[in-house]
């Protein structure tokens, strides 16, 4: 196992800029719904939960499986709670004014 | 297929994934094209997901085919989750995020070691720290929220230095695995001591504190997955957790900008300890006027323009949906209705925001802080429901105040101001209000649901 620690910095440092300069834009009035979105969006991590159980192990594969699965089950609600929930709230928020009625 | 071909298959479908995650936050910038990002979140999600499952080594399916279902069996009761709710909801998710992260870097660690090079070792540490403190960290927060635990912020002699110490402690411990990756006896110490730390983290945090706290775990778990990314070098999970990071970390500083505190000092100074001193210089309390639901509905009747401020009291007594009745009976009578929205108001950032919408009030009604308050001056009526420090005019005025500097909604300088209210008790920090003592205010006294319905009802509205 090895780790290629500077390329994954250099990704971090750029991904971390992009996040401040798309998320300052956010408005104050969806801060909620923004929260909910990235908590979904961090669950991502599901991927590397599916191949810690899934490939073959030699040693402690059992140990890696049962560990594994509950991580899967913990970001998998995390997954479709959080995608879930932030649609209902923004299918709440509603101009006001003619757009209403159409 | 041959494995180089589903390897570039894979590939591509995380880096479409990573563009249309990143499309999915900046989408969320407006009301008006936010459903499209999270459509796009979705879309990622998806593609991810099976482009893992293409992989070619997998050779248990049984168990990620049960892990994922019963995931979404749990996962869609806590998206429909009550909007009251929503607090506790997300801390939740912030701890199954931390556990998620925890349990993989546990894993590979017991499969790797002994040989696990330092670097790894070190990224490893930090995910398993991070993503145990939050884990303990989270389920505490939404314990107060959900009020299962003390809401009360309970401190004691020598707290900062017991919990820097067990941080302290697991990273020398760490410290120590990163040069002895082969002593295992010392991994559940980097494990165990973050889970304790966690709870000890949380333990002084009082209810006004909640939405910096939440803030700063949502950023903790997704800095904790990013050091998972880093572990599995998946350029996706770095980002995603990057993304996380950033929003989570943008939040608290927002948070504590609108309560003039540091991060330290939320983390380490709790609000409650400043209580005693506060609540000793309040003598005999001077004369407040009060007033019944049809003086306050004559009042209101006769206003052109209302700001309307919520605050935590609203979200308790459940009282936005009678709210957006009086809303809407006043702007029939061509009354000028606004809502004016503190950053800190509830207990996470947007709070009052998504119950207002909830109860179908217009989000261009919704105003912050910054453009409500150039309004306020010329405002004949600011009725205050169930807000209180946020409303505090001490704290531009008065240097002895333990809010001083915090950024207030400048409901004072309205006409006439009304606050809703259930007695005189002091508000969370403890803090007696000068706003109640002016001469232009009028106390309210009672629960905010059934006031609200009782001014609607003196002002011959309802839909109901």
């Amino acid at each position: 196992m090895k780790v290629d620690l500077v390329t994954s910095l250099y990704v971090f440092m750029l991904a971390a800029f992009i996040g401040f300069e798309v998320i300052r834009r956010v408005s104050p009035l969806l801060h909620t719904p923004l929260m909910s979105l990235t908590n979904a969006l961090d669950a991502i991590a599901v991927v590397g939960a599916i191949i810690l159980v899934g490939l073959p192990h030699e040693h402690g594969g059992r140990l890696a499986k049962i560990l594994g699965t509950i991580a899967i089950v913990a970001a998998t609600s995390n997954i479709v709670g959080g995608f879930l929930i932030t649609d209902r709230m923004l299918r709440m928020f509603k101009a006001s004014g003619p757009a209403k009625k159409s | 297929m041959t494995s180089s071909v589903a390897e570039y298959l894979i590939n591509s479908t995380y880096l479409i994934a990573t563009a249309l995650f990143i499309l999915s936050l900046k989408w969320l910038s407006s009301p008006t094209t936010a459903r499209r990002g999270v459509f796009a979140g979705e879309l990622g999600m998806l593609l991810a997901v099976v482009g893992t499952l293409l992989h070619q080594g997998i050779v248990e399916y049984k168990w990620i085919a049960s892990g994922l279902v019963l995931g979404a069996l749990i996962g869609v009761p806590l998206g429909r989750a009550a909007m009251s709710k929503v607090p506790q909801r997300t801390a939740l998710s912030h701890a199954f995020g931390a556990l998620c992260v925890t349990l993989v870097g546990a894993s590979e660690f017991y499969l790797k070691t002994p040989d696990v090079p330092p670097l790894t070792m070190g990224v490893l540490s930090t995910e398993v720290i991070l993503g145990s403190l939050t884990f303990t960290g989270s389920l505490m927060a939404a314990g107060k929220l959900q009020e299962v635990l003390p809401q009360r912020p309970i401190t004691y002699k020598g707290q900062n230095i017991v919990n820097l110490g067990l941080l302290g402690v697991a990273i020398a411990v760490a410290a120590v695995l990163v040069v002895h990756p082969e002593r295992t006896e010392l991994f559940p110490l980097i494990v165990g001591i973050p889970l304790v730390f966690g709870v000890m983290m949380i333990i002084p945090i009082g209810g006004a504190d909640m939405p910096t706290v939440i803030s700063l775990l949502n950023s903790y778990a997704g800095l904790s997955a990013a050091a998972m990314g880093f572990v599995l070098d998946s350029k996706l999970l770095i980002i995603a957790g990057a993304l996380d990071g950033a929003s989570g970390f943008i939040l608290s500083v927002n948070m504590s900008k609108a309560m003039n505190r540091s991060f330290s000092n939320v983390l380490f100074g709790a609000f409650g300890q400043e209580q005693p001193a506060a609540a000793a210089g309040g003598q005999a309390a001077p004369p407040v006027r009060s007033a019944t639901p049809e003086e306050a509905a004559a009042i209101l009747a006769a206003a052109n323009t209302v700001v309307i401020v919520p605050g935590y009291g609203m979200a308790v007594a459940q009282a936005q949906h009678k709210v957006r009745e009086l809303s809407d009976t006043l702007t029939k009578k061509g009354i000028d209705v606004k809502f004016g929205i503190h950053p800190v108001a509830g207990r996470m950032p947007g709070h009052m925001n998504v119950l207002l919408a909830e109860a179908d009030i217009p989000y261009d009604k919704l105003l912050d802080m910054d453009e409500i308050n150039g309004e306020l001056p010329q405002t004949d009526v600011a009725l205050v429901i169930g807000a209180n420090d946020v409303t505090n005019p001490g704290a531009r005025s008065d240097s002895s105040s333990p809010i001083y500097g915090m950024p207030i909604l400048d409901v004072d300088k309205a006409r006439t101001v009304m606050v809703i209210k259930r007695s005189m008790a002091a508000g969370f920090a403890g803090i007696d209000n000068p706003l109640y003592y002016l001469d232009k205010t009028l106390m309210l006294f009672g629960d905010a649901k059934s006031f609200v319905g009782a001014l609607v009802r003196e002002l011959g509205g309802g839909h109901e």
